[in-house]
């Protein structure tokens, strides 16, 4: 068999496949992205979707396993509280073939609103979790994860984070076992999938059972390893977190947990017994060990030296147990002197000249979850609160009864395409069904963007670039019961400014959305074309340094320090440039200048 | 480097959307191919673009942890100056380091808040003598005729760093990874970046 490198989302989707998956879903989300990417780029065995929330990924997930089916719904953390609503019933329901939910963490946030540990869903859910630490174990752990799931009638979870998601690492493949189940809907099991409490009751009674028999399962679960070395130290850890401790003290004795939940009491009690000094090493909540403690089990060490928040790494592990034995390394120049580098908006997005006009008009801006996040930062500064996919359009709606009528014209929330899709119909439902008076701007850039551009209900094609239906907002708008429906141009900034300064000004539900405004880096959409010029260049001669073109944040614009007039006679202190290898030619700093310093170039010139 | 039992750390840095992830599954491509078992880690997502971005590259016998100890990097990559400094304190003593000759200015430079810092070929030899190495990645692409293609200019530099491994072994990995309508045009930018040191 072959053994290829591959990355941890990859490696599950290969488990799936291998298992026999015949249903895969998902709603795109970082870390988790490349999951659903993979089954429908290289599985054509398998039926993908892009499924509008993980919600619904869930429960088409679950519908495709109780009809007969193995299929899987994957996510990122956050996500799973979407889902969670159908997660926590299919416990109770369980299920005819495999269900497995995939939940990705994102510990330190590198690309989320929070950073929650998702452990705490299996004990919550009364379900199994695996948790595996490199590309083979997400291979083998799923496609275990399916035969657990058969075995005791359960949907089990996943768990992966980042730096098991996005590493990458040797894989054996195998070949895919087709599964020859038959695949039908039976109505004489209605008490098992129907949940009213006569039948919850029975389920209910059914869960603690199955709980019990995966702890006894637990303790003799292959990926539940024990390794005794030096008896003196031992470590009880699991997914990435066993990895940097084993790396750190590679000498010292391991009980490896697969299965983080249900624990397996037997096993941890013998590790107790043959290891003298038993530390646990796990990320983010006390999780293992709030239990480990519970079954009272004295801790050599746990939180009381391993971070609670945050990644961990190697050099973090060892610095806990080492304290002030710990050598830190040379420095060598104060690197937090250095200039940040956070995340831009590209050069010619469409965001930008969108929040320019936003800023400008003073508006408190209710943001929500996508690149447009990025207008948060400074020197653009123009998004004032993000929580969650959709809270904007409901938050803003709240914040406009909280103050009457006084608040009109101050506020706005802005939502993008594929986040309007995922969670923000409700609440723009509710803003017209309440009488609202608040504003909503669809920012549609026609794509998923930030994840990696995703397809989505509105743009017109399924997972596998099939050309489908896509949600006209218009008329989902006027189907709402909003009356006041407008669009935009973004690259226009005068008239987008002037239009949105009129709708916000309302006493009534407004709905604006953004047109010809695609991501820049959507091919297919042509985004450049629409430029008339290829990109603009900084006429030193005119250009008097007021650096109103830098306050865009435009990233192929700089400020160029140096003491001149211009040809008119004008004191600087500096000019502007334009970097051309970055600049796309968006025009909106030209329309920006007051002084006609931005100048086209022509085509030919290129 | 050996098959004995050290693993040995490469640190990538650059910007988003300079092309760090294709050089380091190029990487992660060829030492593989050596039998080495190899491990990578990084942050992806398009909302990386314009941001800082790193990659903790690993191979040896055995490898365990993605990530790389901080100041035990052997070989530090940066595909941009300002990034490559950023991660000086990494590098172990004795460790190589090849900078990329680029100059992107963050948020903070563009808009004249921050100074980019001056000469960090400089800095980097004062603590790594000869072992600093700066190649002309953005330019080279430019005259091989496409700048996106600087990335892999680097790794034709970096490729130097290992002379056990062949020339034939690196450009089967550079076609493997890209489309074949961008195989030639890589495959002259990966040789233009190894001969870039004479």
């Amino acid at each position: 068999m072959q053994k290829v490198v591959m990355q941890g989302n990859e490696a599950i989707a290969r488990g799936g496949y291998e298992a026999g998956v015949k249903v895969a879903c998902a709603y795109p989300g970082t870390p988790s992205s490349e999951i659903l990417r993979t089954f429908a780029e290289k599985y054509p065995e398998v039926y993908v979707e892009w499924s509008v929330n993980e919600m619904v990924a869930v429960q088409v997930a679950g519908g495709a396993a109780i009809a007969g089916v193995r299929a899987m719904a994957s996510m990122k953390h956050v996500g799973m509280n979407v889902a969670s609503d159908a997660f926590m019933t299919f416990s109770y329901t369980g299920i005819k073939r495999g269900l497995v939910i995939v939940i990705a963490d994102d510990p330190y946030s590198h690309s989320s609103q929070n950073e929650q540990d998702s452990r705490n869903w299996a004990r919550f859910g009364k379900v199994p979790m695996l948790e595996p630490s490199d590309s083979q174990e997400c291979k083998d752990f799923t496609k275990i994860a399916f035969e657990i799931s058969e075995e005791f009638d359960t949907p089990v979870l996943l768990r992966t984070e980042t730096r098991v998601s996005h590493s990458d690492s040797p894989v054996l493949l195998e070949e895919r076992i087709e599964p020859k189940h038959e695949v039908f809907l039976d109505r004489r099991e209605a008490a098992k999938y129907t949940m009213v409490p006569a039948y919850v009751r029975q389920r209910r009674k059914f869960v603690e059972e199955r709980m019990k028999k995966l702890e006894e399962y637990a303790n003799n679960f292959k990926y539940n390893v024990m390794e005794i070395n030096d008896t003196k130290y031992g470590i009880i850890s699991s997914g990435v977190s066993y990895l940097y401790a084993k790396e750190v003290f590679p000498d010292w004795s391991f009980l490896k947990l697969g299965m983080v939940w249900p624990l397996p009491k037997k096993l941890i009690a013998e590790f107790f017994k043959k290891v003298k000094k038993v530390a646990i090493v796990e990320e983010l909540d006390p999780f293992l060990e709030t239990e480990i403690r519970a079954m009272g089990f004295k801790i050599w060490h746990g939180k009381d030296i391993i971070p609670t928040m945050y990644e961990l790494s190697p050099d973090i592990v060892e610095r806990a147990f080492l304290g002030k034995r710990f050598k830190s390394p040379k420095v060598r120049f104060e690197v937090d002197s250095l200039p940040k580098r956070p995340p831009n908006l590209c050069a010619g997005c469409s965001h930008r000249p969108l929040f320019y006009a936003l800023k400008k008009l003073g508006l408190f801006v209710f943001g929500d979850i996508g690149c447009y996040t990025l207008a948060t930062s400074p020197p653009l500064e123009a998004i004032h609160a993000t929580v969650c996919m959709g809270a904007g359009v409901g938050m803003a709606h709240g914040a406009m009864k909280a103050q009457g009528k006084v608040g009109l014209g101050k506020s706005c929330a802005v939502i993008g395409d594929s986040t309007f899709l995922h969670a923000g119909i409700a609440p723009l439902m509710d803003v017209a069904y309440n009488k609202g008076n608040s504003t909503t701007i669809i920012l549609d850039n026609r794509i998923t963007a930030m994840t990696g551009h995703q397809e989505h209900p509105g743009s017109g094609y399924t997972a596998r670039l099939e050309p489908t239906v896509a949600v006209n907002y218009e008329e989902l708008g006027k189907a709402l019961g909003i009356k006041s429906i407008r669009y935009v141009n973004p690259y226009n900034v005068k008239e987008t400014m002037e239009i949105i300064r009129e709708e916000v000004g309302k006493d009534e539900p407004s709905l604006i959305i953004c047109k010809d405004s695609p991501c820049i880096l959507l091919r297919r959409a042509k985004p450049l074309e629409k430029f008339k010029y290829p990109g603009y260049t900084v006429d030193e001669e005119k250009c008097r340094g007021c650096r109103a073109c830098l306050e865009i944040n435009c990233p192929a614009i700089s400020w160029k320090v140096e003491n001149g007039v211009t040809k008119d006679g004008h004191k600087r202190k500096g000019v502007s440039f334009i970097n051309r290898d970055q600049c796309v030619g968006c025009s909106v700093c030209e329309q920006i200048c007051k002084f006609e310093a931005i100048k086209p170039i022509e085509r030919e010139g290129r | 480097m050996g098959k004995d039992g050290r693993v040995t750390n490469i640190f990538l840095s650059g910007v988003g959307g300079q092309g760090t992830i294709l050089a380091s599954n190029i990487l992660a491509e060829v030492f593989f191919s050596q039998g080495y078992d190899v491990k990578k880690a990084e942050i992806h997502g398009m909302a990386q673009r314009g941001g800082d971005v790193t990659t903790h590259f690993r191979f040896g016998k055995k490898v365990y942890s993605p990530l790389i100890k901080y100041g035990e990097v052997d070989f530090l990559l940066a595909f941009e100056l300002l990034e490559g400094l950023r991660y000086i304190n990494w590098v172990r003593e004795g460790g190589k380091v090849l900078l990329n000759n680029q100059k992107i200015y963050p948020p903070s430079v563009n808009i004249g808040e921050m100074k980019y810092p001056e000469d960090v070929p400089g800095i980097f030899r004062k603590h790594f003598k000869k072992n600093v190495y700066v190649v002309e990645g953005l330019e080279i692409a430019r005259k091989v005729g496409n700048i996106q293609a600087a990335n892999v200019v680097v790794i034709g530099a970096f490729s130097n760093f290992f002379p056990d491994i062949k020339e034939d072994r690196w450009i089967e990995a550079i076609k493997a990874l890209l489309p074949e309508r961008l195989h030639e045009l890589n495959v002259k930018a990966f040789l233009e970046g190894r001969g870039a040191f004479g």
